[in-house]
Order: structure tokens, then C-alpha cells, then sequence
């Protein structure tokens, strides 16, 4: 990861982050056993739920965002809540902890206004699983904009995830590691917080690493020094 | 060429490298793997495989076969059967047969290792052996144990809690352990003659041999003649759609010469197709890789429509040649389809049938799904990514605490 001193700029050095899948033998049915296993579980599982979406649908439609609304909607029924379960902006949160109260909120505030639960049909139960990530550091390294753009165009999607959606929640290391690389160790401010501005959520990963290579291509062709 | 790299057209050189740094930091460790056998079965296909990747990216693995008798094999067989959910019966001798075999097979096997890989309950007894000191013991479950027969659990349960760690394959098969599960799905291999990429001419070829047409679009399932894959449910899908659309179908599974059960259901199939020319039914031989794969890729949709599934690992082989798919929304099945995303999922005759006429009245938006299938299984169900989450499990026993680890 990049550090930064105002007289020598560090290099970006590319991690990247693969994931083993954990079962946790919780399963839900409704919302209420849904909402007791949310209160209980590691921030990992929360992590899982809400992440591991993009890893797994890298080229296609960024819905359906996490697995709670996928679930809500299409073994529940209860449409309305799924639909306020996939609006949670998940780029307005820094940490899990925040994450996991606002998905507890908005369902007790909708069971606040309902007597009776549905109940999932039998097999298409809730399964709580969760996520062990492993960091490992790439060959890519960039020690310029334009070997940042170039690195930015080869790496993996594991490491595209890392330096956006890892850094943010589960390292809680700020925005996204290339924004605080892009404006501490070059000094672009500007472009880090266009990059900061993204919201990663509404992209696929190949849509994201698209859209940081337009912008950075963009800022080289203002000024190739 | 490397055999790993013939895997880098279909998932590129990114991850590749991820696997050979995996490999890099599980240098020096040693690692024994057990099954109950050599040839035959998914098991054994999927270690012929992966062992000499593991070794190709330097990872000191070998590979083990269990020896036991008839009488052993008829115990395990109806093990498998009861964790299954089918009902068995067992005497205090059929476990009796259990032990004598286990340690007969502890006598003569060499288990001292940095991590011992054990594969499903036959060999699961081997536990026995583990140092208190030294080496990491797993136990990869490829049965889907969701509602076993309660006793032959206890039996295997209590052999499988002294492990460090258990594996299954989807996330309904997790067992009340208290030790840490991963899940670690199948997988496809792109090389294999059931995936490879055919030619038109191969293709055709296979078809004239089974004297199956491609003047009209056709609709297919793969799977052994069982009641619970429904194969009588999709001849009455396919009447009602082809009703407006004019279509084949073809059910191709194994020949039931030797099992009582699957002869009864492919008489059940025989009926209710009713000598119709439209209606295509095969058995194949176990060997039939090619051919499952020239009809997989002749056809316009491919169905699954189970009623009860493990994981339906037919599906990947479909949506990897870019097929869209009709599945029951059981087992393993919604984890390689999302609902109108990657292929469809139904659970009716009728709900079948509908989309069956949908799909190939909206032939762009049924290529659609079966391309984002194909590039989920990609990124999902092919062999490299077993394999990755294999290596992964190895360095997890060394950091099972972690939820976070580095690795430098």
C-alpha cells in the first residue's frame, strides 16, 4: 500500500485480496430470526453479504447489491423492504459496524409497522456465511500517473476490490487507496477526489476500473508532464 | 506448454499469478490427500487434475487411495445413501467392518504430513492417525448432508469433530460442527472433452451418429434418469410449449441396465414420450463426454429442471457454452443462476413450459443470459478457481483465527 513524504513520492505498490468462503451453520427464515443472527454475527459476515456480488459478477449488471435485499425480495416477497435494503448506500458508511446498524434499522422499522412474518418456503432458507480475505502484493507497481494508469489496466479485479472496497470497510484506511496515493505521493489532489467521488457500488468491477482509467487517461492528456 | 497454462486463454494471466504466489507460500509444507479411489467418480476426476497443478506451481501433494473390501464398499455406499437422507439400516457389524478396514488402511499408510486432506466419509476414520503436535487434518464432504439419517451422522460426526477444519459444497449442506467450515464449490474443467470447444463438423458429426436433426431449435437435459431430476416433468414442459413453437427435445443420461430404480424411470420416460419423433431419448455410457458435449452445444436452451439437486454441476457445463438455462431453484442450482440475470429458474411443470416459449421467441435476450452464465461460470465454476480456494484452505489452518491475513 502506498505511503507518501512530500519529497519522495512512494510507489503504488498493487495488493490484491482472494477470498475464502466460510459457513457459519446460521439460517434464517424470517425476518425476525434474520434480524437476531444480524445483531450476533462478526463484521466479516456482514462484509460477505454485502461484497461478495461484485467479486463474483465482475462483467455484468451491477444489481442486485447485497444478499439481504436479494433475499428479502425473492424468498420473502416483502418487496418494499428489499427494495429499502438495496438503496442502502453502502459508500456512505466507513465502517461494518455502521453498515450492520443501518440494514438493522431499516428492518426494524418496517417490522415496526407489520404484525405478521412471512416465512421463506422450505430450501430457499437465509445462510449466513462469511468472508476470510487474503492480502497478498502484486508484481504492479507505479511510481507515475502514467504507470498507474497502465498498472491500473492489468491488474486483477481481487486487486481493484481491495484498493476500493476492502480499504474502505475492513481495513478502514480512508476513501480507497488510490485516491489517497493519487493526491499524498503526486500531489493530485483534483483527481484523487474525482476518483473519491465514484460511488464503486453502482459499477461492475470492469465498469470501475474503466471508469478510474478514463480519468486518470483524461488528467495525462491535460498535462503529459 | 505447461498444463497450467493452457488454462490462461479462459481466465487470463492474472490469475495465473495469483495461483503460482498462492503455491510460492505453501512451499516446503507437505500435503497427503486421500479418497477411496483412484478411477471413476467426480472425486477422483477432480484430484487427477488438480494434483499435478499443485505440483506444477511446486506444492508438495500426494495423492492416496484407501483399500477395502466389497464388504466395506457396500457399507459406505449405503453411508453415503443415509447421509443422503435415504433411509438404511446398520447392524453393529457393518460398523464393525467400518473400523477393521480403517485400520488395516491406518497400518499401512504413511500420514505424516504438514496438512492430510481426507475426502468424504470412507476414509474419514483415518483421523485416528493425527499427531497431537504436528499437521492439520481437513475433511472435504462432497455430499450433501442437509437432512442426513441422524445416526450414521453421530457415526461420522464423531470421527469428523476432530478434525481442524470441514469443507462443503454449498452453503444449505452446513453441518452443526464445531469447527471451522469452508465452502468450496465444484467445478468444470475447460479442457475436458464434456467442456472443450468443439467444431461445427465435430458437432454435426456426433448428432448424424445419434440420428438427432438440427432442423428445429432444440431443447435439452442432461442428467441420469431419476425422478428427483423430473425427466417425465419436462417431456409434459415440452409438450405444452411446443404447442407454439415447433421444437425437439432430447433426454440424454446414463444407460439404467444396472439399477432398478433408474430402468423404472427411464420405462416412465418411454411412456409418457409415446414413440413421439420430436422426443429424443439417450443413454449414454459413462464415457459419453463428447457426446454431452456436441448436444449441449446443439441445443438452443438447456434445461435442469430437478426437484432435488446437490450442486447440478450440468448447469456450469451448460452456461459455459454460453446455453440459456431453465433450472429448479433446488441444491446448488441458484448458485450458478440469478433469476433473469444468468439463466432462469422455475418450480413448475408450467412455469417451465412458459419460459421455454419465452426464451426462444426472445432469442437476443436469451443469448444475453447465456453469456453473463458463461462469464459467471468463469469467474466461478472453473477448475483454477478450485483450485485457488484450495490453496487458500491450505494457508487458512495456519491462521484460523484471522478473518484478515497477509500474506508478504
Amino acid at each position: 500500500m502506498a505511503n507518501s513524504t512530500a519529497h519522495t513520492p512512494q510507489p503504488f505498490c498493487f495488493s490484491t485480496s482472494l477470498s475464502l468462503t466460510l459457513l457459519t451453520n446460521r439460517r434464517a427464515r424470517d425476518l425476525a430470526e434474520l434480524l437476531a443472527h444480524l445483531r450476533a454475527v462478526p463484521g466479516s459476515v456482514i462484509y460477505f453479504h454485502t461484497h461478495h456480488f461484485l467479486a463474483q459478477h465482475q462483467y455484468l449488471s451491477p444489481e442486485p447489491p447485497n444478499d439481504f435485499a436479494y433475499w428479502v425480495t425473492n424468498a420473502l416477497q416483502e418487496d418494499r423492504l428489499g427494495e429499502q435494503l438495496a438503496a442502502i448506500d453502502l459508500i456512505e458508511f466507513r465502517t461494518i459496524r455502521a453498515l450492520r446498524d443501518r440494514i438493522i434499522a431499516v428492518i426494524e422499522s418496517y417490522l415496526d409497522e407489520r404484525q405478521q412474518l412471512r416465512t421463506a418456503p422450505e430450501g430457499e432458507e437465509f445462510h449466513f456465511r462469511e468472508a476470510v480475505s487474503f492480502i497478498v502484493p502484486t508484481s504492479h507497481v507505479a511510481h507515475t500517473l502514467a504507470e498507474f494508469a497502465a498498472c491500473m489496466e492489468q491488474i486483477g479485479f481481487g486487486s481493484l476490490s481491495l484498493h476500493f472496497f476492502d480499504a474502505r470497510l475492513r481495513l478502514e484506511t480512508g476513501d480507497n487507496d488510490f485516491s489517497e496515493w493519487l493526491a499524498s505521493a503526486l500531489g493530485e489532489e483534483a483527481l484523487g477526489r474525482a476518483v473519491a467521488g465514484l460511488d464503486p457500488y453502482t459499477y461492475t468491477l470492469d465498469g470501475l476500473r474503466k471508469e478510474v482509467v478514463r480519468l486518470v487517461r483524461q488528467r495525462l492528456a491535460e498535462d503529459p508532464t | 506448454m505447461s498444463m497450467l497454462e493452457q488454462y490462461e486463454p479462459f481466465v487470463g494471466r492474472g490469475t495465473l499469478d495469483e495461483l503460482r504466489l498462492l503455491g510460492r507460500h505453501l512451499h516446503g509444507r507437505r500435503i497427503v490427500t486421500v479418497n477411496s479411489t483412484a478411477v471413476g467418480g467426480g472425486v477422483a476426476e477432480i484430484l487427477s487434475r488438480l494434483v499435478p497443478l499443485c505440483h506444477e506451481l511446486g506444492v508438495d501433494i500426494r495423492w492416496d487411495v484407501i483399500r477395502g473390501g466389497d464388504d466395506f464398499f457396500g457399507v459406505t455406499k449405503r453411508i453415503h445413501n443415509a447421509l443422503h437422507g435415504t433411509r438404511e439400516t446398520f447392524s453393529e457389524h457393518d460398523y464393525e467392518i467400518f473400523r477393521e478396514t480403517t485400520q488395516r488402511n491406518l497400518a499401512d499408510m504413511d500420514l505424516d504430513a504438514d496438512i492430510v486432506f481426507i475426502h468424504d466419509p470412507q476414509p474419514v476414520g483415518l483421523i485416528a492417525a493425527r499427531h497431537p503436535q504436528r499437521g492439520h487434518w481437513l475433511w472435504r464432504c462432497h455430499i450433501d448432508v442437509s437432512a442426513p439419517q441422524a445416526d450414521v451422522w453421530a457415526f461420522i460426526r464423531e470421527h469428523v469433530s476432530r478434525y481442524d477444519a470441514a469443507v462443503f459444497s454449498a452453503p444449505q449442506f452446513a453441518a452443526d460442527l464445531a469447527l471451522p467450515q469452508a465452502m468450496i464449490t465444484p467445478s468444470i474443467d475447460p479442457l475436458s472433452d464434456k467442456n472443450r470447444e468443439l467444431t461445427e463438423h465435430e458437432i454435426d458429426e456426433v448428432l448424424h451418429r445419434l440420428r438427432l436433426p438440427r432442423d428445429k431449435p432444440i431443447v435439452t437435459q442432461v442428467s441420469r434418469f431419476d425422478t428427483l431430476k423430473d425427466p417425465v416433468g419436462v417431456i409434459a414442459a415440452f409438450r405444452r410449449a411446443r404447442k407454439y413453437n415447433d421444437c425437439r427435445l432430447v433426454l440424454a443420461g446414463g444407460s439404467a441396465t444396472d439399477d432398478p430404480e433408474g430402468a423404472a424411470v427411464l420405462a416412465a420416460v418411454h411412456t409418457a414420450a409415446n414413440a413421439d419423433p420430436d422426443i429424443h431419448v439417450f443413454e449414454l455410457p459413462p464415457t459419453a463426454n463428447l457426446e454431452i458435449n456436441a448436444i449441449q452445444r446443439a441445443s438452443t436452451i438447456v434445461l435442469q429442471k430437478s426437484l432435488k439437486e446437490g450442486f447440478g454441476l450440468t448447469v456450469s457445463e451448460a452456461l459455459w457454452k454460453a446455453k440459456p438455462v431453465i433450472a429448479g431453484a433446488v441444491g446448488g442450482i441458484p448458485l450458478q443462476v440469478t433469476h433473469r440475470y444468468s439463466g432462469i429458474l422455475t418450480h413448475t411443470v408450467e412455469g417451465t413450459a412458459f419460459w421455454i416459449k419465452q426464451l426462444l421467441n426472445a432469442p437476443e435476450f436469451a443469448a444475453r443470459l447465456g453469456q453473463n452464465g458463461r462469464e459467471h461460470v468463469r469467474t466461478n465454476f472453473l477448475l483454477t478457481r478450485h483450485l485457488r480456494d484450495y490453496l487458500l484452505l491450505f494457508l487458512f489452518l495456519e491462521h484460523r483465527g484471522e478473518r484478515v491475513i497477509r500474506l508478504q
